[in-house]
C-alpha cells in the first residue's frame, strides 16, 4: 500500500474526534508556545541588554599580580614592564601600583586639623604607584594635581589622597600644604582625587597614594601587585592576552586577568540567566504533553479495537496497524508544534512591542519546533502502536467498535 | 468445478480450564459458485469456524487449504495477505468506521492489496451501485438503516474481488424486511458467480442457500433437506 493511502487512514483518524484531538494538541501547543517564546524573547531581551551594554566597560582591564613566593623571589613584574603596556597599539593608559598587604593597613594622621578630636589614626590602605593612576583608573583631581614622573624619579615624599582618605583624615583642602604620617613618616599632599571612575577599581579612593619610589624607601611596599590598564574600543579582548606577556615575559600564565566579557558572550550569558527557568518549564509542559498524547492515543487505540480487527481482516498486516497510530499520534504532535511555534512567535512579537524592543525570533527555532512537536507526537505514540499491532485480528473483531 | 476450500479433520481447542473444543474434527469443502449456508445452536462453534476459515485463526491440528495451497503452514504475513486479497468479511456488528463516508467505506476494500486509489474509487462505486446503494456515497453510516448499513458492508466486502465471501450471522441485527433485502443481494450476487459461505442460525436464512451443513458440539452433519438436495458434503 502507498504511504499517501496511509496518511489518508491516519489523518481522517486524527479527524474522528475533533473535540479530542482540539485537547490534545492544546498541550503540545503549551509547551511548544512556551519553548518559542521563552527562547525568542530571552534572544530579544539579551540583544537589547547587550544592545545597551555600556561601551565604556568594554574598555576597561585589570591585571592582578601574585605576591611573590620567597623573600627573595625575583618580583612577578618590574616596575618599567608597565611602560611596555602603554607601548602596545590600542592602549590608552595604564598605571601599576603596589598596595599594603589586605588587612594590613597602615596608620595615617593628618597633622592640619583644627579638631583635637579628630587627631587619631586611620588605617588606610596605602598605594606606591606610577604617576598615570589618574588617567588609567578615569579619575580627575578634586583638588591640587598629581605627582608625575619627576616625582617619582625623585622619590620625592609626596602623597595624593582617594576622595574617601582625604574625608577620613578630615583634608578637605591642600593650599595650606598639608602633610599626612604614614606609619610615622611625614608625606606631603599634593592633591585629592575626585570620585572613581571605574568601579572595578574602588582601592585608590580609599588609599593614601604615593610614588613608588618613595613607597618602597619608607615604607617597603615592594613590587607591583596591580596594573589597570584603559583600552581604545573593541581592543580589551586583544589587549587581554598581549598584557601579561609584556608584563611578564618569563611567566605570562602566573598573571590573573581580569577583562570586560566578549559582548556576543554577554549576550548569550544574558540570553541564558533569563531563559534557564522557562526552559524547563517548557520541556516539562511538553513531557506532560507526550503523556497526554500517549495516554489519548491509548484510549482511542482501545475503543478503535474492532476498527483495528477489521483492518486485520481487510489484509492489514501488523506494520500497517502501528504505521498507521504512530502517523496519527505524529500528526497530532506536528500540528500542536505548528499552532504553538505560531503562538509562541506572536508572544515574542507582542512582548517585544510592549517593551519596545526589537523582537528576535530565530528561523531555525520557528522551523524546528513543529518537528520537535511531530517527533513528541512520534515518540508519544510508541506504546500504543505497539499496542495496537499486537492484538490479534479475532480478538479484536470482538473489540468495542 | 475447483475448490475454492478444503477442510480435514479440523480441530479448535482453546486452552482454558478445561480446555474447549471448539471444532472437533471439521471435514468441509466448498466449491466455486457454492452458496453455503452453515447452521448450529449457540456456542457449536460456527463463529470459530468462520475464523478458521477466514485465516483469522488457525486450527489446532488439521489441514486447511484455500484454492489449492496449505494455510496452516502458511507465515503469518502470506497468510494476511491471502485474506486481504481473495477473503471478503461480512459480519454481524457490520463494522463500519462511523466516522468515514459511505464512500470512503467501500474504499477500505483493497487498501491494504496494493489497489490504486483512483482503482479502488472506481469499483467502490460500481460495488455501491451493485447493492443499491449509489446514491449514498457521502453519507455517515450512522444515517443508515440496519439493512443499509450491511449493504455498504457487503460492497466493501466486494471491492476486494474475494473468491470467497463469509458471511457471519449476515442478518442477525435485521428485521425482516431489512434480512429480506439481503438476500436478494446474496440471490444477485449468487446469480453473478460468487461463493457465498452464510453463518446463520435463523433458518429462513439458511433456506435461501444451495446446500445447508449443520454443525452441533463443534461437528458437521448434514440437513436432511441438503443431504436430499444434493450429496456433495464431504
Ligand atoms: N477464545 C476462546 N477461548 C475459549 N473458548 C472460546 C473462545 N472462543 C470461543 N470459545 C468457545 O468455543 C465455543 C464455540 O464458540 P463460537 O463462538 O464458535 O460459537 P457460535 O456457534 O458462533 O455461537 P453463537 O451462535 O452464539 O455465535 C463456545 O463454547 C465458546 O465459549
Ligand atoms: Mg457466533
Amino acid at each position: 500500500m502507498k504511504a499517501r493511502d496511509l496518511i489518508t487512514e491516519a489523518v481522517s483518524g486524527v479527524g474522528a474526534r475533533p473535540a479530542r484531538t482540539v485537547l490534545t494538541i492544546a498541550g503540545v501547543v503549551v509547551g511548544i508556545g512556551t519553548l518559542v517564546t521563552t527562547l525568542g524573547v530571552s534572544a530579544t531581551a539579551g540583544n537589547q541588554i547587550a544592545g545597551r551594554f555600556d561601551a565604556v566597560t568594554a574598555t576597561e582591564i585589570t591585571v592582578r599580580v601574585p605576591v611573590p613566593t620567597g623573600r627573595n623571589a625575583p618580583p612577578a613584574v618590574s616596575w618599567s614592564a608597565p611602560d611596555n603596556v602603554a607601548r602596545l597599539n590600542g592602549v590608552t593608559a595604564v598605571a601599576a601600583w603596589s598596595r599594603t598587604p589586605e588587612g594590613r593597613d597602615l596608620p595615617v594622621r593628618a597633622n592640619a586639623v583644627r579638631d583635637p578630636t579628630r587627631i587619631v589614626d586611620r588605617l588606610l590602605p596605602v598605594l606606591g604607584s606610577t604617576d598615570t593612576v589618574p588617567a588609567a583608573t578615569r579619575s580627575t583631581l578634586a583638588a591640587g594635581r598629581f605627582f608625575d614622573a619627576g616625582h617619582v624619579c625623585r622619590r620625592d615624599r609626596v602623597a595624593v589622597l582617594g576622595p574617601l582618605a582625604a574625608e577620613q583624615l578630615g583634608l578637605t583642602r591642600i593650599d595650606n600644604q598639608p602633610a599626612v604620617f604614614v606609619d610615622g613618616k611625614a608625606y606631603t599632599v599634593i592633591g585629592i582625587l575626585g570620585p572613581p571612575g571605574r568601579p572595578d577599581q574602588p582601592v585608590p579612593a580609599t588609599a593614601v597614594i604615593l610614588p613608588w619610589t618613595a613607597a618602597d624607601d619608607g615604607l617597603g611596599l615592594g613590587p607591583i601587585s596591580t596594573v589597570a590598564i584603559t583600552t581604545d574600543l573593541g581592543g580589551a579582548q586583544l589587549i587581554a592576552r598581549q598584557a601579561p606577556v609584556a608584563l611578564a615575559p618569563n611567566d605570562p600564565s602566573g598573571l590573573e586577568v581580569e577583562a570586560p566579557p566578549d559582548p556576543a558572550t554577554l549576550r548569550n550569558g544574558v540570553a541564558g540567566d533569563v531563559s534557564g527557568l522557562l526552559l524547563i518549564l517548557g520541556l516539562v509542559s511538553l513531557i506532560v504533553a507526550a503523556l497526554g498524547i500517549a495516554n489519548v492515543t491509548l484510549v482511542t487505540v482501545m475503543e478503535r479495537t474492532a476498527e483495528i480487527g477489521l483492518r486485520r481482516a481487510m489484509g492489514a498486516r501488523r506494520h500497517h496497524i502501528a504505521v498507521q497510530f504512530l502517523l496519527e499520534s505524529t500528526v497530532i504532535g506536528l500540528l500542536g508544534g505548528i499552532v504553538g511555534a505560531s503562538a509562541g512567535i506572536l508572544a515574542v512579537v507582542a512582548i517585544s512591542v510592549a517593551q519596545q524592543w526589537t523582537p528576535v525570533v530565530d528561523g531555525t527555532l520557528a522551523a524546528t519546533s513543529p518537528l520537535v512537536g511531530a517527533l513528541v507526537g512520534l515518540v508519544a505514540g510508541l506504546y500504543p502502536a505497539m499496542r495496537a499491532a499486537r492484538m490479534q485480528p479475532v480478538d479484536a473483531l470482538r473489540g468495542p467498535a | 468445478m475447483t475448490d475454492v476450500l478444503e477442510l480435514a479433520a479440523v480441530h479448535r481447542v482453546f486452552p482454558a480450564d478445561p480446555p474447549v473444543t471448539a471444532l472437533a474434527g471439521v471435514d468441509l469443502r466448498v466449491r466455486r459458485g457454492d452458496y453455503l449456508a452453515i447452521v448450529g445452536p449457540s456456542g457449536s462453534g460456527k463463529s470459530t469456524l468462520l475464523n478458521v476459515l477466514g485465516l483469522l485463526d488457525v486450527p489446532s491440528t488439521g489441514s486447511y487449504r484455500f484454492e489449492g495451497a496449505e494455510t496452516t503452514t502458511m507465515s503469518d504475513r502470506r497468510r494476511t495477505g491471502l485474506r486481504g486479497s481473495r477473503i471478503g468479511f461480512v459480519f454481524q456488528s457490520f463494522h463500519l468506521l462511523m466516522y468515514r463516508s459511505v464512500l470512503e467505506n467501500v474504499m477500505l476494500g483493497g487498501l491494504y492489496t496494493g489497489v490504486p486509489l483512483a482503482e479502488r474509487r472506481t469499483r467502490a462505486v460500481a460495488a455501491l451501485d451493485r447493492v443499491g446503494l449509489g446514491h449514498r456515497h457521502r453519507f455517515l453510516p450512522s444515517r443508515l438503516s440496519g439493512g443499509e448499513r450491511q449493504r455498504v458492508a457487503i460492497a466493501r466486502a466486494l471491492v476486494g474481488d474475494p473468491a470467497l465471501l463469509l458471511c457471519d450471522e449476515p442478518t442477525g441485527n435485521l428485521d425482516s424486511a431489512n434480512t429480506a433485502s439481503v438476500l436478494d443481494l446474496f440471490d444477485d450476487l449468487r446469480a453473478g458467480g460468487a461463493t457465498l459461505l452464510v453463518i446463520t442460525h435463523d433458518a429462513t436464512v439458511a433456506a435461501r442457500a444451495d446446500r445447508q451443513v449443520r454443525i452441533t458440539d463443534g461437528r458437521i452433519s448434514i440437513t436432511p433437506a441438503a443431504a436430499r438436495a444434493d450429496g456433495r458434503i464431504s
